[in-house]
Formats: C-alpha cells, sequence, structure tokens
C-alpha cells in the first residue's frame, strides 16, 4: 500500500487558454514520445531538413500555444501522406494537427501573391483546370506535355518538366455516365452513391466504369450525385477554406442520397479516406458525421456486404500479372491487404505486393519542383520492388500513386476494381 | 455478410504473430488484426526469456530450468515448458540467419546501451560479435548528436561489472552534417544506401566517411560497437563493410525507442506471416464482441466509423499489456477493453503501486488470468468464452520487466494459444 495522500480537492489546471477552434489538447497530451511515428516518416527518412512528424504534431502545437511562435516553415514539407497517424499507438490525431498547422501557416505566413502560393492554388484546385482541360481534352493532354509549356512552367510556377501530365479522357465518366442514361439497375434495397473524385472522371474513366459494371452484376442500384473536390489536395496545400467550400457541396448532395437509402463509396483511397475522417476533422457542417458514417471504399463495401469469395469461386480472368502497392490512404483506413485477398480467388492472374514503402509522390507533393527530388528518392524502394516482381503492369487503388508507378517504371498501371469486373462481369 | 477465417487473432505483437503462425501451423485459416502498429518497433530486439526469478534472483543461466521452478498461474507455468521449447524452434525457423543463441539453453549477457549486462535467450546476429562473455577487447562508438547513448559511460559501465578485456568509448561527430535530431532512419538509409555525405571540404559514402573517424579510436581494439543504427534493409553489408575497414568485428548495441532491431523483427515476422499465408488486417480496432450460447459469434472492429463484423471459430486476444493498451484502467479500475475479461485488481487504487520506482508494484501483474488451455477466467474461475484464449503481456501474474520475460511469454503463450487454437477448428 502506498503512503501516497488521497487528494481531497483535485482540480486540474488550465495550462492553455481556452481556443475557439478544435481543441487538439488532448491529442497533444497523448503523445509518449515514442517517436514511432519518426520512423515511419517517409521523407524524414531521406531529407535531412524535415524534422519529423512527432515535433510537427505535438510539439508544434504546444510550441503555437504562444503568441510569440511561427509555424515552421518546415510543415510545408511534410507530404501528407498520414503514415505517422496510422503508426501512432497512442491515438494523437497527427494528420488533424498536421492540417490545421498548415492552414495556419497558408493563411498567416504564406504571401497570397508568392509564385508558390499561386502554383498550389492551381495544383489543389486539379478539378478546375480538369474541367477546363476536359472541354479540348486531346489538345489539353498535347499542350501540358508539350516541351515550351512545360518549360514555362517549370520557370514559372515550378512545376517539374519531368513528369508526365496525365491524359485526359476524350468522354468523361460522367458524360458517358449520361448517355447511358444513369442507372441500368433499379433497387431501392440496394443503393450506393458514387464518389467518383476528380480523377476517374476526367482521367481514367474506365476505373469508375469497372466499378458501375462490377456493382450492376452484383444488383446495386447506382447513383451519381453532382460532386466536387473531396478536398484531399487542398488539404495537403493549406486551402482549407477552398476545402470547406467544395466539401459543403459534397456533404449536401451525399446527405441527400443518404436519405434515399444509399451508403456512399469510391473507388480513390484518398477521396474515401476525405470523407470518412478529414472531413470530421476538420469541419463542422450539417450531416458531416452522416456523410463520414456511411462512405465505404468500393472493394471493401463489397467484402461486407456480398460474398465475394463465392461470386469469384471458379471465375477464371485473361490479365496480365500485377505488381500491387497499397496506397498510404489505403493503409490509413486498414484496407491494405483487402486487394491481395481477393485477387487470391481469381484464376488466371497474381499479384504481388512490391511491400509497405510510400510511392513518394502524395498528391500534389511530388508535382513541386523542390520535392521532387525527395519524391522521387522515396519512391525509389517501391520502383525497385515492382522491377523485381514477376509482373510488368502495376496495380494501386490511388489515382496519383499509379502516376508515380508509372513515372518510375514505365509500367501500366490498374485498379483492382478492373480487375475484379474481368472477373465477374461477362462481356456485353 | 462477416470478413470469415477459421481463427482470429486480434493483436500485431510477438504473441499475436506467435499466435497465427501457431493457429496456421495446425491447418487453420488465420487472420491477424492489429489497430496500431506494435510496441515490438520500441522494444530492444533482444528475445529473452528469463533473465531473473520472480523473487529477484538471477541473473538467470538457464531459463529453461527456472522456468520449470515458476508458481502456478505464471504465464509459463500455463503454458507449459514444452510449449516454451515449440515456440523458441518456432522463433527461430522464422527468424533464421537473423537472430543467434539457439545453440545453447543458457541465457547470453548482451551489453545494453548504458552498459549494463542483460540476460537473453536470443539476439540479433548484429549484437553477436558484443556478448559481454566473449573475450575481446571493446571499443563503444557514440555519436555527438545521439544522446540516448554516451560510449564513455557505457564502457566504464562495462569494465564495472569486471569483464576480464578492455573497454573503452569515444564520441564522434556522425559524417554527413546531419540535424542534431535526426532520425534513427535517417541514419539507417544512408548506410543502407552508402549514400555520398560532404565530409571535410569533400564527399565520400558514408561507410567510408564513417570508418576513416572511428579509425582515430581503433586503436587494437578487437570489436567495435555502434548505436543500433547500421543499416536497416542492408544491415549485415554495412557490418561487413564496416568491419572489414575497421579491421575488427563490428557490433550494434540496442537501444531504447524508436529500435531498428525491433523495427527489423517485425518486419521479417510480417514477412513470414505473408510467407506462409496467414492474412493481416492492421489499421482498425476490435471494439465490439457478439455472443451465442457461451461463445463468441462474431467481434466488430471500427473502421473508422462503420462497423464491420469479423467472424472465426476460434479468437486469440493478444493486445499487450498497459503500454500496449491491451489493459487499461481509469480512476474507478482495471479492465481489458476488448472482450472486458476479468482483470483481478485491488479495489483501491492506492493499492496498485508502491513509491519507489523500482518497488515491487501491483500493476506490473495486471492482466487476464487464464487456465491451462490459456482460456480467460472470470471471477469464479470459469473460463469467460469457450473459444476465446488470451497470451502476452495481455495476461496477468508477472512482472516481465523485472524478470526479463516478455518477449519469451510473448512468443510461448501465444503459439500455445494458436496451436490449441488452431486445433479446434
Amino acid at each position: 500500500m502506498s503512503d501516497s495522500q488521497q487528494p481531497s480537492d483535485f482540480e486540474p489546471v488550465d495550462v492553455f487558454a481556452e481556443t475557439d477552434g478544435m481543441d487538439l489538447r488532448p491529442g497533444s497530451d497523448d503523445c509518449y514520445k515514442c517517436s514511432t511515428c519518426d520512423t515511419n516518416c517517409p521523407v524524414a527518412e531521406v531529407d535531412d531538413d524535415f524534422p519529423g512528424p512527432k515535433f510537427q504534431g505535438p510539439e508544434q502545437w504546444r510550441l503555437k500555444r504562444k503568441d510569440d511562435y511561427d509555424i515552421d516553415d518546415s510543415i510545408t514539407d511534410c507530404s501528407n501522406c498520414l503514415r505517422c497517424d496510422t503508426s501512432c499507438p497512442s491515438e494523437v490525431p497527427l494528420s488533424q494537427m498536421h492540417n490545421t498547422a498548415r492552414s495556419q501557416y497558408v493563411d498567416n505566413q504564406m504571401s497570397k501573391l508568392s509564385v508558390e502560393y499561386i502554383r498550389n492554388r492551381i495544383l489543389s484546385n486539379y478539378r478546375t483546370s480538369a474541367y477546363l482541360a476536359s472541354l479540348f481534352p486531346r489538345t489539353a493532354t498535347f499542350v501540358m506535355n508539350f516541351g515550351p509549356v512545360r518549360w514555362v512552367m517549370e520557370k514559372g510556377l515550378g512545376i517539374p518538366s519531368e513528369r508526365d501530365f496525365p491524359e485526359f479522357a476524350t468522354t468523361t465518366f460522367r458524360q458517358w455516365w449520361k448517355q447511358r442514361g444513369g442507372a441500368q439497375v433499379q433497387n431501392p434495397d440496394k443503393r450506393v452513391a458514387y464518389f467518383h473524385g476528380c480523377y476517374s472522371n476526367y482521367n481514367t474513366p474506365e476505373v469508375a466504369k469497372a466499378l458501375v459494371h462490377v456493382y450492376e452484376e452484383l444488383g446495386y442500384e447506382i447513383m451519381v450525385p453532382e460532386q466536387k473536390c473531396s478536398g484531399t489536395p487542398m488539404f495537403a496545400n493549406g486551402m482549407l477554406s477552398d476545402a470547406r467550400r467544395h466539401a459543403e457541396t459534397n456533404v449536401e448532395n451525399l446527405t441527400a442520397a443518404i436519405e434515399d437509402g444509399a451508403d456512399i463509396i469510391a473507388s480513390c483511397t484518398s477521396c474515401s479516406l476525405a470523407l470518412r475522417q478529414e472531413y470530421p476533422e476538420l469541419f463542422d457542417i450539417d450531416g458531416i458525421e452522416d456523410v463520414s458514417n456511411h462512405t465505404y471504399d468500393a472493394l471493401e463495401y463489397l467484402r461486407i456486404y456480398e460474398d465475394l469469395e463465392a461470386e469469384l469461386e471458379g471465375a477464371e480472368v485473361d490479365f496480365p500479372d500485377l505488381a500491387y502497392h497499397a496506397p498510404c490512404h489505403s493503409r490509413n483506413q486498414g484496407l491494405d491487404g483487402q486487394a491481395l485477398e481477393l485477387i487470391e480467388n481469381i484464376d488466371g492472374v497474381m499479384a504481388e505486393d512490391v511491400g509497405d514503402s510510400c510511392s513518394g509522390i502524395s498528391g500534389t507533393y511530388g508535382w513541386k519542383t523542390e520535392h521532387y527530388d525527395v519524391s522521387m528518392e522515396i519512391g525509389e524502394e517501391m520502383f525497385e520492388h515492382m522491377e523485381h516482381a514477376e509482373g510488368d503492369v502495376g496495380m494501386t487503388e490511388c489515382p496519383t500513386c499509379a502516376m508515380q508507378m508509372e513515372h518510375g517504371t514505365g509500367y501500366e498501371i490498374k485498379h483492382p476494381l478492373e480487375v475484379l469486373e474481368a472477373a465477374l462481369v461477362s462481356e456485353e | 455478410m462477416a470478413i470469415e477465417d477459421d481463427v482470429l487473432v486480434i493483436g500485431g505483437g510477438l504473441a499475436g504473430i506467435a499466435a497465427a503462425v501457431g493457429a496456421h501451423e495446425q491447418g487453420a485459416r488465420v487472420r491477424l488484426v492489429s489497430h496500431k502498429q506494435s510496441t515490438m518497433r520500441q522494444a530492444s530486439g533482444l528475445i529473452d526469456l528469463l533473465g531473473y526469478t520472480p523473487n529477484g534472483d538471477g541473473p538467470v543461466v538457464d531459463p529453461f530450468e527456472a522456468i520449470e521452478e515458476l508458481p502456478e498461474g505464471h504465464p509459463y507455468e500455463r503454458a507449459g515448458l514444452d510449449a516454451v521449447r515449440a515456440a523458441m524452434d518456432m522463433f527461430d525457423d522464422a527468424t533464421g540467419e537473423m537472430y543467434a543463441g539457439s545453440h545453447t539453453d543458457k541465457n547470453a549477457l548482451v551489453p545494453t546501451h548504458g552498459g549494463a549486462i542483460k540476460p537473453t535467450a536470443r539476439y540479433p546476429d548484429s549484437a553477436a560479435p558484443g556478448i559481454a562473455s566473449a573475450h575481446g577487447d571493446t571499443l563503444f562508438v557514440g555519436f555527438d548528436s545521439m544522446i540516448e547513448f554516451d560510449a564513455p559511460v557505457a564502457a566504464d559501465h562495462l569494465a564495472a561489472t569486471g569483464v576480464p578485456y578492455e573497454t573503452d568509448g569515444a564520441t564522434i561527430e556522425f559524417p554527413g552534417n546531419l540535424r542534431d535530431d535526426a532520425k534513427v532512419t535517417r541514419f539507417a538509409h544512408l548506410l543502407d544506401r552508402d549514400d555520398e555525405v560532404a565530409v571535410d571540404g569533400t564527399t565520400m559514402p558514408v561507410r567510408t566517411a564513417l570508418a576513416e573517424r572511428v579509425k582515430e579510436h581503433i586503436d587494437g581494439h578487437d570489436r567495435v560497437g555502434f548505436p543500433a543504427v547500421l543499416g536497416d534493409d542492408n544491415a549485415a553489408e554495412v557490418r561487413a563493410e564496416l568491419a572489414d575497414k575497421l579491421g575488427a568485428s563490428v557490433f550494434e548495441v540496442p537501444m531504447g525507442p524508436p529500435s531498428l532491431p525491433g523495427l527489423r523483427l517485425e518486419d521479417r515476422l510480417y514477412e513470414y506471416l505473408h510467407e506462409i499465408g496467414v492474412r493481416v488486417s492492421t489499421g482498425n480496432p476490435i471494439v465490439d464482441v457478439e455472443q451465442a450460447n457461451g461463445e463468441i459469434d462474431r467481434v466488430v472492429g471500427d473502421h473508422t466509423g462503420r462497423e464491420v463484423p469479423y467472424k472465426a471459430q476460434q479468437y486469440i486476444l493478444a493486445t499487450g499489456g498497459l503500454v500496449g493498451k491491451g489493459i487499461d484502467s481509469d480512476r474507478e479500475g482495471v479492465y481489458e477493453p476488448v472482450f472486458d475479461c476479468h482483470v483481478p485488481h485491488p479495489a483501491d487504487r492506492y493499492d496498485w503501486f508502491e513509491d519507489g520506482a523500482f518497488d515491487d508494484h501491483e500493476f506490473a501483474r495486471f492482466g487476464v488470468p487464464v487456465d491451462t488451455e490459456l482460456r480467460p477466467l472470470d471471477a469464479d474461475n470459469v473460463p469467460e468464452f469457450e473459444n476465446l484464449r488470451a497470451a502476452g503481456s495481455v495476461l496477468g501474474g508477472y512482472d516481465f520487466p523485472s524478470e526479463k520475460s516478455g518477449s519469451g511469454v510473448s512468443l510461448a503463450t501465444g503459439y500455445a494459444a494458436g496451436e490449441l487454437a488452431g486445433d479446434r477448428v
């Protein structure tokens, strides 16, 4: 028995003044400085100037309780891969801390006239550029990869000329959806609302079509609500007011779909992560919890609500062997193993995991000249493992990981839904 | 639908991994779910069986002999000595060349970063040339920014234990002008890839530059011990090259968290699970349990707010102890959060601890009690569920930090629980 005295009038001390914003105090107190996050940070491993997530998160949060402390410039070197979030054994909300710090940095310390700000704003508002490009897709694809244009972009905006701009689809997913007359299956009991995101609409409609084919084959009625960007690139660039504007539209239209009995599914793991986790962490919008609680990754949803193993029994496909990379944002949702588990059930295709390293591109991060080298150095491990894997075609759920995989290896990149489509859906 | 397997292991540390392997070897389809990364990354990477008896006697020479003398209720007594031997064989198979120590039942004495010597049963091959019982003049080399390892102090401490050889320490600047709080992964990455670093107005490969700086202090020493940051993927190659350049054997001194030997072990064991075909899902906690007829029917995972059912015939709880959050407490009491298994503890929380930091604390032994089939027992000594077993530091009745028995108990109870569960499928 201890002889410590039982304190009779215990009063917790208020160390910091009340805030009217998000209270990150409990999260900061949860950090016991084990540095597990630092050992997971792909940037700190290759970039000596980056102080790591433990600093960017709880330590910086404490420092900025005092008014005389600016957010450290290194916050812009965080790639927002969120590996620190997944790794923390003590539930410190690192991503929320990074997102709020980055947003404060951009709001208070970044010149709105600087090239960097303008470039970041353009990059994070990819949806706008993609929309404009989709009006003249072939011309846009040509111009965006035209040498002199890229030279100007590199010199003027800091967009590395090494990267290839993704091709714009000649027919966007939404145009295709409209042309085919929308949903082909009506089913009030099995209804999903598809959050396709920008990339599968403007760049890879084949992924979105694969989702439609698979879900309709399994008897789902698909809704495709009006939607804007999920906000992922905006969070990563500290553009929280842009992100909020887009989130308001998304939440409004998605809550309406939920009222119609739909769950929300996404084919891009960064979109699902944004709707599920970052929305309620960052915004207080009517219905936002509802959206978070009804959102699933498209494969995850089928794995929960369908007997996919039975569906895939005897399925055979003619598909190239695949080198699979699990995106960081799928790891963050605990989804990193599911694609390979599903593909194990399909004869005629083999998929091999290329390890747990980060691809290094992290959305818009690798699209900045100052981060290009770091991005490629982080990606090196993945490129090497891809070269070693049997397959000469890559697979991932994340559009920007796909860009990086293609850029580093020259492989064509598929989405797991395309494999599922080949296995489940007979050719029309 | 639920995500369905034969055996579901909850927890991804040593115990969970051993349980998954044990069940898999019985022919069961196994899934391991773990919430966050395991505390293995914070551990030294040493595999201790039993360094000191519960009475504090030791260091123990032969842990297998000492295990036979343990009191009823100790996790080793529950699992049985055969399970301990089987688990160590499994560990040796899984880690292969990476670990040493299997040639004898006796404990090895491995120098720690404080210069103490720790009795342990298995140690990373990177630590092997440094074991204290082997003869050889020893030079510890520390890096000035890495304050966790003070090489001269460690050398003095080791000398104070009476080892019959010279021990010295030198502190150098790691080549490449790294930031003062550079991450351990940063050192490892540089050495893994042998990147060029700037040194004295020129650049050279980092392994060469490091060897050059150590040479000034080598002075006839037979072996050189560095803090354990010598590479990650290519660690053996890094050590071999440094040894070659220094003309002395090179070893790593296990460090506190974050620990590369812990990280490498975690990587290796997950790779092993992957090789044998155990399914692994990480990132989501198990938050709820559905029962039917005294058994667990399904458990519920929390996928960022959505409830996703996981179903199996047999379940294994390996969620860790107080640090891993497999055992938790509040002002009212001590509890096991997933299945709410019974955790015996004094009603008055002022009886949970003693005043001195190194006193014999009650809380160190908090955990679930189990029967000899490793099923958690309720307050009346009846199994909580027919199809639930528990393993590792979630178990009560032992004080692993003072016994130096953490890894061994996790492996032995994990492997035994896995075999029992797999056998019942």
